[in-house]
């Protein structure tokens, strides 16, 4: 027996004793849930009670997919280096969406008189319009933020770390300024940073379809170049790649995938869901593809139970998934660590 | 007609002349190494080169058949690269992005070509070893690999024996040499280890915004009073 297991161990080295000690874990933890049984069997069925509701469902389905691209993209984003660039625009989100909001309140009677007539109802017409879609006016802001971000990053004397967070803190004053003057810190506020998954409308999931839609082909199609941008963008650029062309998209889709995860996860959270599937990855798996998989899978499955988490103890939805990932991440960490 | 061929080239950056009025031509099987001071337009002429930045005076010219991304281009390692997560068979194969042509994915000849250089370059028993648990010179050799998986013709190499171990040094030069000798691929290499860059080279070009120097490497010798064992 002994005999068996030793040259199991040594026949195929660390793959299969990675195989075993993660099977070894969920071996655990399912001892560890079978012995919680009817507690589990309790919380189930308060879930399938929730799941009734519209507003769980469309939280549900968003967030996935939510949870599925920010994963993919936020491979490449820790790996160029570029984490907190997720973190900048989920801020930047946040003082565009306020500002947004608080233009409702601009008429044309309220401008100043000095301006002429046709000005004054024009200005009016246009914050009436912003105010209207709060949405589409952030999607537009952070996604030319993103374009930003990264063209700093690249080419200026302003280091791409402290331009982040220059760009960030700002916004979030700004924000902050925005809604202490208008509103007051309310209850919709906090919603906005900390995340809640009764935001969620019909047109939330239809364009989280779209993007994720949108996310997985590209990632599948083009799978090779992403890789080879994403190891060393020189090498690509100079055998014929449009390197600038694929930061960009990058860029876009990043932008995207904030605008609408941020509601469910909040604005303040909502860069974890890129970082921490990408990191977690990493501890255990040291190929790319390996990697590319694992995020999607983690970040899903953790979604998934935190959003249960934060539904049953009524927590905000955002937190709920962070602290999840962070077991995720510890878990991942002390397997990485008894193999090295 | 020459594989590369540079005509009054001048590139500035801001205002600030990088690389002035510099007339190069580089033949097949030629080894020409570039030296020079930091921030002597070594790094710039090679991106010159190699199509990533646009001069503003002058032309490239890519001759012999060969196109600009058909460069086999070494370039410095980035801190981020050195702690990647991705197998050394994965880095080699995405040498061979430039022969894909419309495909999205990898053929058997583009596998087939990654496998022969792997093979050419001794990394092929490391094909499923991640890239960051490999040694410094072990790292240089599968870019090495990549590089020729993108190119037949010519290398461009920018210090590629900094942050090495002697031992390990030693060992990439005389992969060099033997690339450039007995398959015939043209050498273009920026160095700061003069002695040992020149020791197998056959032309210098010594930089200073333009061309200070450029001749053999015995014309070289003569001129600067150095002395180099080969």
């Amino acid at each position: 027996m002994t005999q068996a297991l030793e040259s199991l161990f040594r026949k195929n080295g660390g793959r299969r004793r990675t195989a075993l000690v993660c099977g070894g874990a969920l071996l655990i933890l399912l001892a560890l849930a079978l012995c919680n049984l009817s507690a589990i069997g309790g919380a189930l069925v308060e879930m399938g009670a929730y799941l009734q509701y519209k507003f769980i469902q469309r939280a549900l389905i968003v967030g996935t997919l939510v949870a599925l691209c920010a994963a993919l993209l936020g491979v490449i984003l820790v790996l160029k280096r570029y984490s907190m660039i997720g973190d900048g625009l989920s801020h930047v989100g946040f003082g565009a969406l306020t500002i947004a909001v608080s233009l409702g309140v601009v008429t044309a009677e309220s401008l100043p008189g000095a301006l002429p007539e046709g000005l004054r109802s024009g200005i009016a017409g246009l914050c009436g319009a912003i105010s209207a879609s709060p949405l589409l006016f952030t999607l537009i802001v952070v996604v030319v933020c993103a374009t930003l971000l990264l063209r700093i990053s690249r080419n200026s004397n302003l280091r791409g770390d402290s331009a982040i967070a220059l760009i960030s803190t700002s916004a979030l004053a700004i924000g902050v300024i925005v809604t202490s003057t208008t509103s007051g810190m309310n209850i919709d506020v906090y919603n906005y940073m900390f995340g809640s998954i009764l935001a969620m409308s019909d047109a939330d999931v239809y364009t989280s379809l779209a993007l994720s839609a949108v996310v997985l082909a590209l990632f599948i199609a083009f799978y090779p170049k992403i890789f080879a941008v994403t190891f060393d963008e020189s090498f690509a650029k100079a055998t014929g790649m449009n390197t600038a062309l694929y930061n960009l998209m990058i860029a876009v889709l990043t932008a995207v995938t904030i605008v609408v995860g941020m509601r469910i996860m909040g604005t303040m959270l909502i860069s974890s869901l890129i970082i921490f599937p990408a990191l977690t990855s990493m501890r255990v798996f040291s190929r790319f593809r390996a990697v590319v998989i694992s995020s999607a899978v983690v970040s899903v499955v953790c979604f998934a139970a935190g959003i249960m988490l934060s539904c049953l103890f009524s927590l905000p939805a955002g937190a709920g998934i962070v602290a999840v990932n962070l077991v995720a991440f510890l878990i991942f960490s002390l397997i990485g660590a008894m193999r090295a | 007609m020459a594989l590369i061929t540079l005509k009054d080239v001048t590139i500035a950056f801001e205002g600030v002349v990088a690389v002035e009025n510099v007339r190069l031509s580089i033949e097949k099987g030629d080894y020409l190494v570039i030296v020079g001071e930091n921030g002597s337009g070594k790094s710039t002429l090679i991106r010159a080169i190699l199509g990533l930045v646009r001069p503003q005076k002058g032309r490239v010219i890519y001759g012999n058949g060969l196109k600009q991304n058909q460069i086999g281009y070494l370039p410095q390692q980035t801190v981020a690269q050195r702690d990647f997560p991705a197998s050394v068979e994965e880095v080699v194969l995405s040498g061979c992005i430039n022969r894909m042509g419309r495909r999205l994915f990898f053929g058997a000849q583009q596998r087939r070509l990654a496998e022969e250089k792997m093979r050419l370059l001794d990394v092929e028993r490391l094909r499923r070893q991640s890239y960051r648990t490999l040694s410094g010179g072990q790292q240089q050799r599968v870019l090495l690999a990549r590089a020729l998986c993108a190119t037949d013709s010519i290398l461009l190499l920018d210090e590629p024996v900094t942050g090495l171990d002697p031992e390990a040094t030693e060992e990439l030069y005389g992969i060099i040499r033997t690339l450039n000798r007995e398959h015939g691929v043209a050498i273009v290499m920026v160095s700061h280890d003069l002695h040992g860059s020149m020791r197998d080279a056959g032309r210098v070009l010594v930089m200073d915004h333009g061309v200070d120097f450029l001749g053999s490497v015995e014309a070289y010798c003569e001129r600067f009073e150095r002395q180099v064992s080969r």
